[in-house]
């Protein structure tokens, strides 16, 4: 009985304890990008300048920097501060930072580093700060050949990015796109590559045959793509750091959007077969061609979920163009849109959370996404006519294209990159030497 | 006809690819090596810090204890002591009028939310309402009277401390939309509103796979209480609040 008694004491000494502890709900806060400095690499006495084609480049830990400010600026989560307000050097800020001096300007993080050039090596140690807290988030350091610095400064921006937002960077990625120029009557259409920044460009055909719909591999470099020999397209394979290129079947009738599986082993397709459009898949290693959905109506636009149990296709069986999705042996097929207008392109997230897709309502188009039932659908931009949204590695932003009007002789019309992110609110165009339509991310180049 | 045909195929026209390769970058972690000179005495701390919070873990399933509580388990403050002395030479810069008057304040709304008739008033309205919005205004009810009563800060008082954090927290703007953003943090006050010590509630998340997210939103959660100390908190009372838990929740924000 005492030790009833006891406990139902103790019991209530514990309660009226919990009861004095004051409980505060924080439920909003500030949206604003988070204020980083990054301060310019300070770099090492001895260190030499780097040339690459034909340029001289004398501060490389500047250039690097700027790289960095570029990528943050870009991805809407941060603000980059003025370098003008910097009050320390960047030789000792690297060292031991003045935490005052960089709260001072509002910082609440700060990258500094060094960089040393050496014969045929490039040195780059980096450390990112947390001046609030006065404490060191991250010190790594990168060796690689002195021509690589752009990409150690994506990297950077990357593990940075990684550390203060808890996801994945992509800075440290391709694009891969069909770069056009011509009049709209006559376009002459390249298969083209640039760093996600719009650097680096690179064209990898001619422009004498039409190229389509190009989309990078989850897992590697290579590219698969659309390209018309006499009239008919063919789907090639290219592998972007060899430069190995091949015709990966001859499939009869029209073929549209090939895709890679999400273990790359794979590529998911669909051609037209009697006038009828259905979805097929081509295992790369064995050259065996699946059909996937047997339906009489068109089905097109096929994309594997990231674990590669589900594929998303539109398809206009219910009379009108909506999305689907189905197992990847082409059963439970289930209609997810209901919305109007029509739905099409249907491109799963690699967080596998989302569907990105295109929705024609009322003559304009729009980018969105929709979870994938279906349900929460956002339209994130709209416009006179944009297609072809392909994600970011991380799932967190979204490349497509977008055409302007054109006068009745095809004058004044363009077509550009754009990319938006899952706020909806940081909407950018994506600056290209030619016009560019049909892009596509590739994952994290140093995966 | 077939030499000619094979000639004009896509692939045989491509010009070799003028690609920079994919050179690797060799990553070498750096912080034991090259660290500043304090990190090597951040390290033992660290080390010491992992222990205390293993043995927290064990005592928040276990009853708790008064010792234990009273342990420094925080996570560190590197100019603790520094911060200290600037904030009390903030205090004195600030007028004492100002907090009485906010103390004033309160006292009225808080005779005005006790009021007997009022609270009568106010179920008297929620019978004319949907079974759903009765339901609300109950929570209400009881998270107003439990403020007041239990927590030892009257609504004003907690509205102008949250509209002080509300300004300092940075939300980090990466945030998953479909995961469980609560940050709970713990905190002992000093009678001035610095804080003494912090604690994360569920810091055993940060280590598990796929929260990655949740540390930062934890770190933004610590960064806004550092911007933003002094807290404003009452000026008397201290043994009511000296034990504060705020619980950062950005699922309302992110989800809109």
């Amino acid at each position: 009985m005492k030790k009833i008694i006891l406990v139902i004491f103790c019991l209530f000494i514990f309660k009226a304890s919990a009861i004095a502890l004051v409980e505060v709900d924080i439920t909003r806060g500030n949206l604003d990008p988070l204020p980083i400095a990054v301060s310019p690499l300070h770099v090492e006495s001895g260190s030499k300048d780097i040339k690459q084609n034909g340029k001289i480049i004398k501060n490389v830990g500047e250039e690097i920097s700027k790289v960095i400010e570029i990528n943050f600026k870009r991805s809407g989560l941060f603000n980059p501060l003025k370098k003008e307000s910097f009050v320390q050097n960047p030789d000792i800020a690297h060292v031991k930072p003045r935490f005052e001096d960089w709260r001072l300007i509002k910082a609440q993080a700060l990258v500094t580093g060094k960089v040393n050039v050496s014969e045929e090596k490039l040195r780059v140690e980096f450390r990112l700060w947390d001046t609030v807290a006065a404490k060191e988030m991250i010190a790594l350091a990168f060796s690689t050949t002195p021509s690589n610095w752009r990409r150690v400064a994506h990297i950077i921006a990357d593990k940075v990015y990684q550390r203060l937002t808890g996801e994945e960077g992509y800075f440290d990625t391709r694009i891969i796109y069909v770069s056009e120029t011509g009049p709209k009557t006559q376009r002459y259409k390249k298969l083209a590559i640039m760093d996600q920044d719009g650097a680096n460009v690179k064209y990898l055909t001619l422009g004498n045959e039409l190229v389509l719909t190009p989309r990078f591999s989850p897992k590697n470099q290579l590219v698969t793509y659309l390209s018309y020999f006499r009239n008919l397209p063919r789907v090639y394979l290219l592998d972007i750091e060899t430069g190995v290129q091949e015709v990966v079947g001859d499939f009869p009738g029209m073929t549209f959007a090939p895709r890679f599986s999400p273990d790359g082993e794979k590529i998911i397709m669909s051609f037209a077969k009697d006038g009828n459009s259905d979805i097929y898949t081509m295992n790369l290693k064995t050259r065996v061609v699946e059909k996937i959905t047997d339906h009489t109506s068109i089905d097109t636009s096929p994309s594997y979920s990231p674990d590669g149990k589900y594929i998303a296709f539109n398809s206009d069986r219910s009379g009108l163009q909506q999305i689907y999705v189905m197992k990847s042996d082409g059963s439970k097929v289930k209609r997810i849109t209901f919305g109007k207008g029509l739905y099409g392109t249907p491109v799963w997230s690699p967080r596998g959370d989302l569907i990105a897709f295109t929705k024609v309502h009322k003559g304009k188009f729009y980018i969105g996404v929709m979870r994938t039932d279906g349900s929460g659908e956002r339209l994130l931009t709209e416009n006179y006519y944009q297609e072809a949204p392909s994600w970011s590695p991380n799932g967190r932003v979204l490349i497509f294209y977008r055409e302007t009007k054109s006068d009745s002789e095809g004058k004044g019309f363009s077509a550009k990159l754009w990319s938006i992110d899952l706020t909806g609110y940081n909407e950018r165009l994506i600056e290209t030497e030619t016009d560019g339509s049909d892009p596509s991310w590739s994952s994290l180049l140093s995966k | 006809m077939i030499v000619i045909t094979a000639m004009t195929l896509p692939f045989m026209k491509r010009s070799p690819i003028d690609l920079p390769p994919i050179l690797t970058v060799d990553l070498i972690q750096i912080t034991d090596k090259t660290s500043i000179p304090f990190a090597a005495k951040a390290a033992k701390t660290l080390e010491k810090l992992k222990k205390k919070e293993e043995e927290r873990l064990v005592s928040e399933q276990a009853p708790p204890s008064e010792k234990k509580k009273e342990k420094p388990d925080r996570i560190p403050l590197p100019e603790d002591l520094n911060k200290e002395k600037k904030q009390i030479i903030k205090k004195k810069q600030n007028p004492e009028e100002i907090e009485e008057q906010i103390r004033q304040a309160s006292e009225f709304e808080k005779k005005e939310l006790f009021d007997p008739n009022q609270i009568a008033a106010l179920i008297d309205k929620s019978k004319e309402e949907t079974a759903e919005t009765l339901k609300k205004s109950e929570k209400l009810t009881q998270s107003s009277v439990k403020t007041s009563f239990a927590s030892g800060l009257t609504l004003s008082q907690e509205d102008a401390l949250k509209a002080q954090i509300f300004g300092c927290w940075s939300l980090p703007l990466g945030l998953p939309y479909h995961k469980n953003l609560l940050v709970r943090i713990k905190l002992k006050l000093k009678p001035d509103g610095t804080v003494l010590r912090s604690e994360i509630l569920d810091h055993a998340r940060m280590n598990q796979p796929g929260q990655g997210f949740y540390k930062v939103l934890a770190e933004s959660a610590l960064r806004a209480i550092r911007i933003c100390q002094p807290l404003r908190v009452p000026p008397t009372g201290y043994e009511k609040w000296k034990d504060l838990q705020l619980n950062f929740d950005a699922n309302e924000m992110l989800k809109g």
